[in-house]
């Protein structure tokens, strides 16, 4: 074991043990050993986080790292590195590779390709169906066993109501959350955007709002019946927000995540951009009047998370027209700075409830380790500097892709390390 | 009715959206002044000598791309003819690298044609060479917009107080939203109508009006624009037969007579008679139809001409 790292001197939030204030910080064997006043540094490690602030890691609920299958477009290793520097401890890797990931084999290959590459944390999505096919129930308790901390089909909204109970039903046994990509493919058509006033002026194919509500609304009601763990990824719309806030309101086990652009753009970026492929993505931007819903959920506690829906794409894949274009954009290196930016420091998003949404937040709903810097925690923490300028330059990120949305923007706050199990696996270099 | 403006500030015609009501008026008073080359004995004029124009068509076009073929040649501007069938396109190359092979030939001016929006658009950013939009999916047709224009300006004598109608299929057309953003910025009042299904959400915002009621749409109307029909929609169950679409949104000599007196009758084409338009009205003389043609040569010299030759056209000297 390597040597104690104190983190000295730094404004400790942890909303979940309910600390906040100028505190110490130990950690040691992997674990947070001790939290207090002017802890004596011993032989630790001195790290001086006198400017900054002191939180339970982030973990990422929603990535797409595209290996095995799409190395081209990203490897765990890069993807983990792209975490890290993004400030995440842990990052959730969806099954939507190549193969899918429904079974112990794919599960057991993440997870030593994970330990292999050193950044974040990996903890492997498993698929629902067989392939991601929408029939057949994957083998939750082999992969359970190998790692998986919820199963989904992901993009693919599982139509079929009666194979969504039975997921919900064979899943309890493991206390697996079921994640669900909420949208009726009929009524969506998988249209590349938003179906609003923009979508009419540009005579571009639209996908409903409701088209999300409506899935919703279904999967709401099964999981009522089978008495199961819902989560859904990514909601982009008030009604669907309205739908999960009256759930919770009856107690049932549903929860949400909303991404950082879902939170701050809309579908005029579109038409703004002139049809830039970097702002296409499922869901798709919406409305400003969703965007401030969303905001309000945030708050209310309606949304338990704040996920990246990292999903990199080839240069070349998006260097075509707006409606042949894969969906996508990607996020861990932006995200944390942009909810700052934008929702922080305008006075829309208290501070201890952004680090909620980033550490707390995501490792309840998904069950996790981590989330909180009490004693004999996992010794994950984000360390985030609140008045870093930091201009988003895509050619200098860790992703092997691109493909974000948020190019050229100048942002205040931003990760200045990232510590996984007591050791520093990234650090900002002022430049 | 002389513009301001002595050029067009961009080297692309995207679309009718990004234009002034200034740069539209120098377009139709260019397009105006080309008209006499299509009555003389030998319809031909140097002003594009040596420059290259590409017509890129990845959809079929019969009209437009024959309008535009044309104007090149009235122009002397050599042109080439890519269609998608049978080229590199078909054996899977992207649409980046067909734009710089055709770059790498130092091409003037792209005239280009696509199912999809933003094609034009996407083109402009990565290319040197102008391009015009020729239709870009149901996003703008920019060329028919302001043929439509010249053709009512010449009838009517004006655009400014107009009241123009413009029925069909709304949701899926080009035209209407090219015609929208150029009869709203010169002052005209429009009104949309089409079936529930076939009105995309929200058109209102766009500055105009929108009714699901023919009739009540032709009142007093100056101007009436049909939309062809698009037959295969019948199958997506956006209208149930041709027979109650005609019933309902056909435009026959009955309903035309709603209009206000001197009314014009337009359509883009190709037309469906007895679908949205019955035979008598489309071969009556209120109907510009054949004129609207007519005006597509002069309007895409125009364009051609102002792209690329820069001045405004003083007719030969």
């Amino acid at each position: 074991m390597s040597r104690p790292l104190l983190v000295k001197g730094g404004r400790l939030i942890d909303p979940d043990a309910g600390r906040e204030g100028r505190l110490d910080v130990l950690l040691s064997d992997g674990k947070v050993a001790e939290v207090g006043d002017r802890i004596e540094a011993g032989d630790a490690e001195v790290f001086d986080a006198s400017r900054l602030l002191v939180l339970p890691g982030f973990i990422d609920l929603h990535a797409h790292l595209r290996e095995p299958g799409r190395e081209y477009a990203e490897t765990i290793a890069s993807g983990l590195a792209a975490a890290a520097a993004g400030g995440f401890t842990a990052v959730c890797a969806l099954p939507n590779t190549s193969p899918v990931n429904d079974s112990r084999e794919v599960t057991e290959f993440l997870v030593r390709r994970g330990r292999e590459a050193g950044g974040a944390r990996l903890h492997p999505v498993g698929a629902i169906t067989k392939g991601q096919k929408g029939e057949q129930l994957g083998a939750f308790g082999e992969m359970r066993e190998a790692g998986v901390v919820a199963v989904s089909d992901d993009g693919a909204w599982l139509t079929d109501g009666a194979v969504l109970r039975r997921a919900m039903e064979h899943a309890s046994l493991f206390a697996l959350p079921v994640v669900q990509h909420a949208e009726d493919p009929a009524l969506s058509g998988r249209a590349p955007m938003h179906e609003g006033a923009v979508s009419t002026r540009l005579g571009m194919r639209a996908q409903p709002a409701a088209a999300e509500a409506v899935a919703v609304a279904r999967d709401v009601l099964v999981a009522e019946l089978a008495h199961g763990r819902l989560h859904l990824a990514h909601l982009s719309t008030k009604r669907a927000l309205e739908i999960v806030r009256r759930a919770k309101e009856r107690g049932l086990a549903v929860t949400c995540e909303a991404t950082p652009h879902h939170l701050t753009l809309t579908d005029e970026e579109v038409a703004r951009s002139g049809f830039s492929t970097r702002f296409k993505m499922n869901p798709p931007l919406r409305e400003a009047s969703d965007v401030d819903a969303l905001v309000a959920a945030l708050s209310d506690g309606t949304i338990d998370a704040i996920a990246t829906d990292h999903a990199p794409h080839h240069e070349d894949e998006k260097a075509v027209d707006f409606d042949s274009a894969p969906f996508g954009v990607v996020g861990l290196e932006t995200a944390a700075s942009v909810v700052h930016d934008r929702l922080v420091l305008r006075g829309r998003l208290p501070l201890a409830r952004f680090v909620a949404l980033f550490s707390a937040g995501p490792a309840r709903t998904f069950g996790l380790p981590g989330g909180t810097l009490a004693v004999g925690s996992p010794a994950d923490v984000t360390l985030f500097d609140p008045e870093a300028r930091v201009k988003v330059e895509p050619h200098r990120f860790l992703s092997k892709s691109r493909n974000t949305p948020f190019s050229g923007w100048e942002l205040t706050g931003a990760p200045a390390a990232t510590i996984v199990g007591g050791e520093i696996v990234w650090q900002r270099v002022e430049l | 009715m002389t513009s301001s403006a002595q050029n067009l500030r961009s080297k692309d015609l995207l679309g009718i959206e990004a234009l002034s009501p200034d740069e539209i008026t120098l377009l139709l008073d260019t397009a105006e002044s080309m008209r006499s080359i299509a009555a003389r004995p030998i319809k031909k004029v140097p002003a594009l000598r040596g420059r290259m124009v590409v017509n890129l068509f990845f959809e079929a076009s019969t009209r437009t791309r024959f309008s535009f073929e044309t104007a090149e040649k009235w122009l002397s501007a050599d042109s080439l003819n890519f269609a998608a069938k049978g080229s590199s396109v078909e054996k899977g190359e992207s649409l980046l690298d067909t734009a710089r092979n055709l770059q790498a030939m130092s091409p003037d001016l792209i005239v280009i044609r696509h199912g999809s929006p933003g094609v034009p658009h996407f083109l402009a950013r990565h290319l040197k060479a102008g391009v015009v939009n020729a239709g870009d999916g149901a996003h703008e047709h920019p060329t028919q917009a302001l043929l439509d224009a010249l053709t009512i300006r010449q009838r009517l004598g004006r655009l400014d107080g107009l009241n123009v109608t413009i029925c069909g299929d709304i949701a899926h057309s080009r035209v209407v939203r090219s015609n929208i953003w150029l009869l709203t910025k010169m002052g005209a009042k429009v009104v949309v109508c089409a079936p529930p299904t076939l009105m995309p959400v929200r058109i209102e915002e766009m500055g105009v009006e929108a009714t699901t009621d023919f009739d009540r749409a032709l009142d007093g109307a100056d101007v009436v624009m049909m939309l062809r029909m698009q037959l295969e929609r019948q199958g997506a169950s956006l209208f149930p037969s041709v027979r109650e679409y005609f019933r309902l949104y056909g435009l026959d000599s009955k309903r035309l007579s709603r209009t206000s007196p001197g009314a014009i009758v337009m359509h883009p084409g190709p037309m469906n008679r007895g679908v949205e338009i019955a035979s008598d009205v489309a071969d009556s003389d209120r109907s510009v139809i054949l004129d609207q043609v007519a005006n597509g040569v002069a309007v895409r010299m125009a364009v051609l001409y102002l792209l690329l030759g820069g001045h405004p056209w003083e007719g030969e000297s």
